[in-house]
């Protein structure tokens, strides 16, 4: 019976039939569920790697070692991998290995809308792109023969879409696979410039290998209209089916399933049986700027395009003029935005950063929500780690305001790659103030566990790394190493301040875990006394999505209420009671 | 059925969609169609906007619902429903949780929570019926059962027979509950006001 299954689930079950081995991933949206998955399956090995650096290279080692492998990271994972990535190019597979990379047009959880498919072609390692469930399964299978057969590493571009859709699968057993007998040889897998250099003229050749396989594999099929040829698309991935659902049958398709390399006669074949050719694609002109290399005159990006995501409606507006029409309200309809959870335990910390006007550097992952109002507290938010190398910068060219300004990471992305930046300020004599939100957890993506939770993904305990004693290994002094409840906002300030005024490195380190995470007691809710209540909305000022006001005063949402305690120390009437008291 | 039937499912993070979209998943898959949903995840799940899309037919290729499109839209709140309102399709259908939650820039007092919304929806010439599920979850038995009870009351305009859909039910929802949960839909499709 067919199933009805999430694309990256399918992802998930392809590494499974396919008799996949290990899986290494940093997780980030929207390509978290594969390996989320892919651990539920006991013939698979799966971890959470601090980054996708290391993850990449895992999966290259379990390769080397005759095993099929794979590694699995959102887009702006790949460029803290694309080292990796580019020497897994030369250095070809053991075992099969896929690299599973998920873009996010739209930008529902990203800093920025890349597109990957430019590292396929710099790295010059070929790249899938399956356009529903189904085909996330077959790929990914078909993906393993594909690294085998050409002795190469295979991309799989996935998109939020395809990750987070369900579609209908069949599903299949499990082939399990000898491992790869391991001969060693330096030739292949010693890039120094000697070996490299040849490497390179077999990366060249195995390309050339590939544009031909490009002609001929099943990955790119052309679909011919029923009333003769006169528009003809070349699209992939999930803008096919929107494709697909706008012009039905009225078109020829050529349906693009490996996008790295491309296939120039097929493209050439195709639009010489076509009146009219369009490119349907998200993101960058990518197949547009290869058809008009090769000297196909198409349509593309001068009528679609370049950013966000596409849907049907955008298609039929932009390719055949039809506008949808719908129905909407005269009323202004505020905003939805997400905002720090009940009882987060960031809250206070962006409340105390706000009230001393600090400059703060900030990082990603929930607590960039700290730069929402009414908190309003980031200054920058650039990639992982950034917030501990830049802060650094800031304060060489700006010292005097190393007293006013603050960097601030959470646990998972201290460990990913904030450690480096903070080894940085310590060596070259800086003096910022490091803050780390050690939730316990890598909340962002949905709780996964980090090398500081003391928990591995297959859910057996291990070491658990303290970023105390990583501050100290590194050379922090350890009377600037300070660990401190972050719902203690008074204390919290208090050694804030001392740590402002030093002159040397320091790590504040805000422990206390996630309010939403298993295990953490919810405390019974507070009130407000509306008698004693003055209306001076200093409660407000945290953004507790618990806290309104209702007919002038203060009233906190009991059902949603998680007792942290907060709103009681922002009150100077006294007119909040309740909680543990 | 030859056209493809969109069905929405909005509401604030963290208020029960995925069980919703995997009844009517379920349903759809006892009756032999072809189907798709959509989902997001991410920094919708931090209280904000959340909006589920489930496409079913002979055969479903976008996973995605535009403006203008929907048939029915099944909101866990109110402000949602009015946010979503566009994507509805001219003779489509709102079934309403009567619901309010707060979004931020009311609870900062940057805007109002618009009054009367219902009304005013219906004012557009648009078929919505509104509901307190939350209200029909205790008559049930377990307040959490409100979005079943919101499923229950859609039941009538899927175009799928109450059978099926009481069956998926059965395969969706955890055995101990079944039958809170069944009481829960019946009272929301039988619902009439």
């Amino acid at each position: 019976m067919k199933k009805l299954m999430l694309g990256n689930e399918a992802v998930a079950r392809g590494l499974y039939e396919a008799g996949c081995r290990l899986v290494s991933s940093y997780p980030g949206t929207p390509s978290t569920e594969i390996t989320e998955y892919a651990a539920k399956y006991d013939e698979i090995y799966a971890e959470w790697a601090p980054n996708e650096k290391v993850a990449l290279e895992t999966a290259l080692g379990a390769s080397v070692a005759g095993g099929r492998s794979a590694c699995c990271m959102k887009h702006v994972g790949l460029n803290v991998a694309a080292d990796p990535l580019f020497i897994g190019s030369y250095v070809g597979v053991g075992g099969g290995m896929l690299i599973i990379v998920a873009d996010d047009p739209g930008m529902h959880s990203s800093q920025n809308e890349q597109d990957s498919r430019h590292y396929a072609e710099a790295s010059k390692l070929p790249m899938l792109e399956p356009s529903n469930s189904e085909e996330c399964i077959e790929f990914v299978k078909s993906g393993f023969e594909l690294s085998e057969q050409f002795d190469t590493p295979v991309i799989i571009r996935l998109s939020t879409r395809i990750s987070h859709s369900q579609g209908l699968v069949e599903l299949s057993d499990r082939v399990e696979r000898e491992l790869v007998k391991y001969v060693k040889d330096p030739t292949k897998r010693v890039m120094t410039p000697a070996n490299a250099k040849p490497r390179h003229i077999k990366v060249e050749e195995r390309l050339e290998s590939l544009s031909e396989y490009a002609e001929t594999c099943e990955f790119n099929r052309i679909e011919t209209s029923d009333n003769g040829n006169s528009v003809g698309i070349i699209t992939s991935g999930t803008c096919y089916n929107y494709a697909r659902e706008v012009f039905g049958n009225s078109a020829s398709y050529l349906k693009i399933g490996m996008v790295f390399p491309l296939p120039e006669n097929k493209i050439k074949e195709f639009a010489s049986n076509c009146g009219r050719v369009i490119v349907i694609e998200e993101l960058d002109d990518y197949i547009e700027s290869f058809c008009k290399k090769i000297g196909v005159n198409v349509d593309g990006k001068n009528l679609l395009p370049k950013t966000d995501e596409f849907s049907q409606d955008l298609l039929r507006e932009k390719l055949l003029g039809v506008k949808t029409e719908s129905v909407s309200l005269d009323d202004k309809i505020p905003g939805r935005p997400p905002v720090l959870c009940p009882g987060c335990p960031h809250r206070g910390v962006f409340y105390v950063f706000k009230k001393l006007k600090l400059y703060v550097s900030g990082d990603i992952g929930c607590y960039t929500l700290g730069a929402a109002p009414p908190l309003s507290a980031i200054d920058t938010t650039f990639c992982m780690g950034a917030s501990v190398s830049s802060i650094h910068g800031f304060n060489k060219i700006r010292p005097e305001l190393a007293g006013k300004s603050v960097a601030v990471i959470g646990d998972s992305t201290f460990m990913h790659s904030g450690i480096t930046g903070l080894v940085n300020l310590v060596y070259n004599k800086g003096q910022s103030t490091l803050v780390i939100l050690d939730n316990r957890i890598t909340a962002m993506t949905g709780h996964q566990d980090n090398p500081s939770t003391g928990r591995t993904l297959k859910e057996e305990p291990t070491y658990a790394v303290m970023p105390e004693d990583i501050a100290l290994a590194v050379g922090v002094k350890k009377e600037h190493i300070r660990t401190v409840d972050p719902l203690d906002i008074s204390e919290f300030e208090k050694i804030l301040k001392e740590e402002l005024s030093s002159d040397e490195p320091s790590v504040i380190v805000c422990r206390r875990p996630c309010a939403l995470l298993k295990g953490v007691a919810r405390l019974p809710a507070y009130h407000v006394d509306t008698d004693k209540c003055k209306s001076c909305r200093a409660c407000m000022t945290i953004g507790c999505p618990c806290i309104s006001m209702t007919d002038g005063k203060a009233k906190i949402d009991a059902t949603l209420c998680t007792g942290c305690g907060l709103c009681i120390k922002l009150c100077r009437f006294g007119a909040i009671y309740g909680g543990n008291e | 059925m030859n056209e493809t039937k969109n069905i929405m499912i909005v509401g604030v993070g963290g208020q029960g969609s995925l069980l919703a979209s995997r009844i009517i998943g379920n349903a759809v898959l006892l009756k032999g169609y072809d189907v798709k949903v959509s989902e997001v995840h991410g920094m919708s799940q931090r209280g904000g906007s959340v909006v589920t899309y489930v496409r079913y037919g002979e055969k479903v290729w976008s996973p995605v619902i535009c403006r203008g499109e929907a048939d029915v839209i099944m909101s866990f709140e109110l402000l949602e429903a009015a946010r979503w309102l566009p994507y509805l399709k001219k003779e489509g259908i709102i079934v309403v949780n009567t619901q309010k939650i707060n979004p931020m820039p009311v609870i900062t007092g940057a805007l109002d929570y618009p009054d009367q919304l219902a009304e005013k929806i219906k004012d557009k010439g648009v078929k919505l019926v509104a509901a307190d599920t939350l209200q029909l979850a205790k008559e049930a038995g377990n307040e959490r059962t409100s979005n079943v009870a919101l499923i229950g009351l859609m039941g009538k305009y899927l175009g799928l027979d109450i059978e099926t859909l009481k069956e998926s039910v059965k395969i969706s929802v955890p055995a101990k509950f079944l039958e809170v949960n069944l009481k829960a839909f019946e009272l929301g499709y039988n619902y009439e006001k």
